[in-house]
C-alpha cells in the first residue's frame, strides 16, 4: 500500500529522488568535526524562532500604549507565556552564537574559497537579514534599551547623502521612533523571518551545488564521502542534544541573561538611560561605529565591518589548499582577528572614557588591518611555503587540487 | 500595416517591445509610490507640528523640558550669570554667537536631541548637557563644545505669543 501510493505521488512530485539527491544518496565527507555542525543548529534555531514568534505574536500588541504592558501580560496571565518569550529571547542570542561560529569556522577551514564564493556570499546576505530582524525585534517589548536602540541605529540613516534627514523620518513614520515606528517594526519582524527562510533555501541549493567542505579544505575522492542520512543526520541530532542542553539551562535557570534591566523600564522619548548598550552580538560593530569621531565615517566604517566578510575569496589569494591548519601565518592572523573581536566587543559594553576611545580605534585599526593585509600576507606566506617545500602529503594534494577539482564538477554535472 | 511585414523586418518589433518594458517597468516603479508614501508621517503625526508653552511657571535657573513633534524642547530660563558665560564664547566645534541662537537672552529654546545619534542630552551642573551615549557635551547656548556631535543643538522655530507664552513650531 505504502509502495503504492509512493509510486503515485513520484510519478507527480520527485519526491523519492528528492530524498535520495539530498539526504540517502547525498555524498558528505567522512571526516566532518562537530563544528560542520552548527549550518544545521542555526536553521533549527531558525525554526524554533518562528514557533514561538508565531505563538508569541498571538498575545503581543504591537501599539505604544500597550507593547510594554503585552509583554509582562505574556510573562504573567498567558499558559507558558513566560516559556515562549524566555525561548523567544534566548533563542535571538543564540542564534548569533550558531552563526558566529558557524562563520568562524568557514573563515579557519577557508570553506569560503572556490567553488564556494556564491555559497558563501548567501550567508552573508543571512547575517544582514539576521542582524536587521534581531533589531527590529528588540523594539517590540517597547523598554527603554528598546527605544533608546532603534533611535539611535535609525539615527544612523542620517548619514544618507542629501535626504538623509528625511530618510530618518520615513523610516520612523514620526519625528522620533514613535508608534507608527514600532507598528512596522512589528510587521517586518515578521516578515523578515520569512524571507530568511527562502534565503536558507538558497544558501542550501548553492551548498547542495558545491557540497560540503571539511577540515582538511581539499577536495575529497569519492570514496571519501558518505551519505548524510543517516550518518551526518545522527551526528547532527547528537549535537542538536548537547545544544538544547546548554540553551534551556539559560532558558530556565539564567533567563534574563541577555536583558538587560533597563529593558524593564517602559519606553520614555523624553529621558535617555544613563548608559545605553546594544545587545552583545552588535557589540564589535558598534565599538567601530564609536570610533571614528565623525558621524558618516563612522557609519562607513561600521557597515564596511559587516561587509567586508563578503570580500575574503578575493583577499586570500593564497593556493596552498586546506584550512588554518597547514598554514601557520593565516592560524595567526586568525586568533588575532577573533582576540581583536573580543577586545572590540568589551570596548563596545563600556562608557566613553580616553582609554576606552583609544583602546576601540586601536582595535578597529587592527580589525580592518588584518583584512586589508591579507592579499599580501596570502601570497607571500603560499611563496614561502613552497621555497621551504611543502610536506609531501600537501605537495601531493597541490599538485592534485586542479585535475581533482574538476573531477568533481565533472561528477556532479552528471 | 499590412505591408510592412514584421517577420522580414523585426526592427519595428523590436522596438515596440522595448517601448512596452520601458513603459510597463515605469508604471511598475510609479506603482510602488503609493506604499513608499505610506510609510512617510501620516496626518495626526503631521498635526502635532506646533506646541505652545506657557513659561510662567519656569523660575530663573530653572528649565521645563516639553514634547514637540515626539522629541524633547529644553525651554531653559537662564541667570545673568549664565547668560553672560553663554555670549563670552561663540563655542568651538560648530561657532554661533549666542544671539542668534536666542529671542530674549533669559529663554533657551533648543530641541534635547543629540546632533550626533539622538539620544537626549542630560543636564550638567555648569548649565551646560552632557549626552549620556556618547559623551558629547553642550555649553549653556546648546552648543556643542565637545564631540562626537557634530552640530549644535538645535534651535526651534518659535515665537512669543505673549509675554510668557511661545509657540514651538510656528516661525
Amino acid at each position: 500500500m505504502t509502495n503504492r501510493v509512493l509510486a503515485w505521488v513520484d510519478q507527480r512530485f520527485p519526491l523519492t529522488f528528492f530524498i535520495k539527491h539530498e539526504l540517502t544518496d547525498y555524498p558528505t565527507p567522512r571526516n566532518l568535526s562537530y563544528w560542520w555542525n552548527f549550518g544545521f543548529l542555526a536553521g533549527f534555531v531558525l525554526v524554533l524562532q518562528l514557533v514561538t514568534g508565531i505563538f508569541l505574536a498571538m498575545h503581543y500588541k504591537a501599539d505604544a500604549g500597550m507593547a510594554f504592558d503585552s509583554i509582562q501580560h505574556i510573562m504573567r496571565e498567558v499558559n507558558y507565556g513566560w516559556l515562549l518569550r524566555y525561548m523567544h529571547a534566548t533563542g535571538a542570542s543564540a542564534f548569533f552564537v550558531v552563526v558566529y561560529v558557524h562563520m568562524a569556522r568557514t573563515l579557519y577551514y577557508g570553506s569560503y574559497r572556490s567553488p564556494r564564493e556564491l555559497l558563501w556570499w548567501t550567508g552573508q546576505v543571512l547575517l544582514l537579514l539576521l542582524m536587521a530582524t534581531s533589531f527590529m525585534g528588540y523594539l517590540l517589548p517597547w523598554g527603554q534599551m528598546s527605544y533608546w536602540g532603534a533611535a539611535v541605529i535609525t539615527n544612523l540613516f542620517r548619514a544618507t547623502p542629501f535626504i538623509g534627514e528625511q530618510v530618518v523620518i520615513w523610516l520612523r513614520g514620526d519625528y522620533g521612533v514613535g508608534d507608527p515606528t514600532l507598528t512596522r517594526f512589528f510587521a517586518l519582524h515578521y516578515l523578515f523571518p520569512f524571507i530568511i527562510f527562502g534565503a536558507v533555501m538558497i544558501h542550501l541549493v548553492a551548498l547542495h551545488t558545491v557540497r560540503s567542505s571539511n577540515p582538511s579544505g581539499i577536495s575529497l575522492a569519492d570514496k571519501d564521502n558518505i551519505p548524510f542520512h543517516p550518518y551526518f543526520t545522527v551526528k547532527d541530532f547528537f549535537g542538536l542534544g548537547v545544544y538544547l542542553f546548554i540553551f534551556f539551562v539559560f532558558v530556565f535557570f539564567f533567563p534574563n541573561t541577555f536583558i538587560e534591566p533597563a529593558n524593564n523600564i517602559p519606553a520614555n522619548p523624553m529621558q535617555t538611560p544613563a548608559h545605553i548598550v546594544p545587545e552583545w552580538y552588535f557589540l564589535p560593530f558598534y565599538a567601530i561605529l564609536r570610533s571614528v569621531p565623525d558621524l558618516v565615517g563612522g557609519v562607513v566604517a561600521m557597515g564596511l565591518s559587516v561587509m567586508i566578510f563578503a570580500a575574503m575569496p578575493f583577499m586570500d589569494r593564497s593556493k596552498i589548499p586546506g584550512g588554518a591548519h597547514y598554514r601557520p601565518v593565516y592560524r595567526a592572523m586568525f586568533y588575532l582577528f577573533i582576540l581583536d573581536i573580543l577586545v572590540l566587543g568589551y570596548v563596545g559594553s563600556q562608557p566613553v572614557t580616553d582609554t576606552i576611545v583609544w583602546l576601540g580605534r586601536g582595535a578597529t585599526f587592527v580589525y580592518f588591518a588584518t583584512f586589508l593585509l591579507l592579499p599580501f600576507v596570502s601570497k607571500a606566506e603560499e611563496k614561502r611555503m613552497r621555497a621551504r617545500g611543502l610536506p609531501p602529503a600537501l605537495q601531493a594534494l597541490f599538485d592534485h587540487r586542479e585535475p581533482r577539482a574538476n573531477r568533481q564538477h565533472e561528477g556532479s554535472a552528471k | 500595416m499590412s505591408d510592412s511585414d514584421s517577420v522580414d523586418d523585426p526592427g519595428r518589433r523590436n522596438f515596440l517591445g522595448k517601448v512596452t518594458t520601458v513603459a510597463g517597468v515605469s508604471g511598475a516603479a510609479v506603482a510602488c509610490w503609493p506604499f513608499v508614501s505610506s510609510m512617510n508621517p501620516s496626518e495626526d503625526v503631521l498635526a502635532k507640528a506646533t506646541v505652545e508653552v506657557d513659561l510662567a511657571g519656569v523660575p530663573p535657573g530653572g528649565i521645563k523640558t516639553v514634547p514637540w513633534q515626539g522629541k524633547p524642547v529644553f525651554i531653559v530660563h537662564r541667570t545673568p550669570a549664565e547668560i553672560a558665560n553663554a555670549e563670552a564664547s561663540n563655542g568651538s566645534i560648530d561657532p554661533q554667537p549666542d544671539a542668534k541662537r536666542v529671542q530674549r537672552p533669559e529663554w533657551l529654546v533648543v530641541v534635547g536631541v543629540c546632533t550626533h545619534l539622538g539620544c537626549v542630552p542630560n543636564r550638567d551642573a555648569d548649565g551646560g548637557w552632557l549626552c549620556p551615549c556618547h559623551g558629547s557635551m553642550y555649553d549653556a547656548s546648546g552648543r556643542v563644545i565637545r564631540g562626537p556631535a557634530p552640530k549644535n543643538l538645535e534651535v526651534p522655530a518659535y515665537v512669543f505669543a505673549g509675554p510668557d507664552k511661545i509657540i514651538i513650531g510656528k516661525a
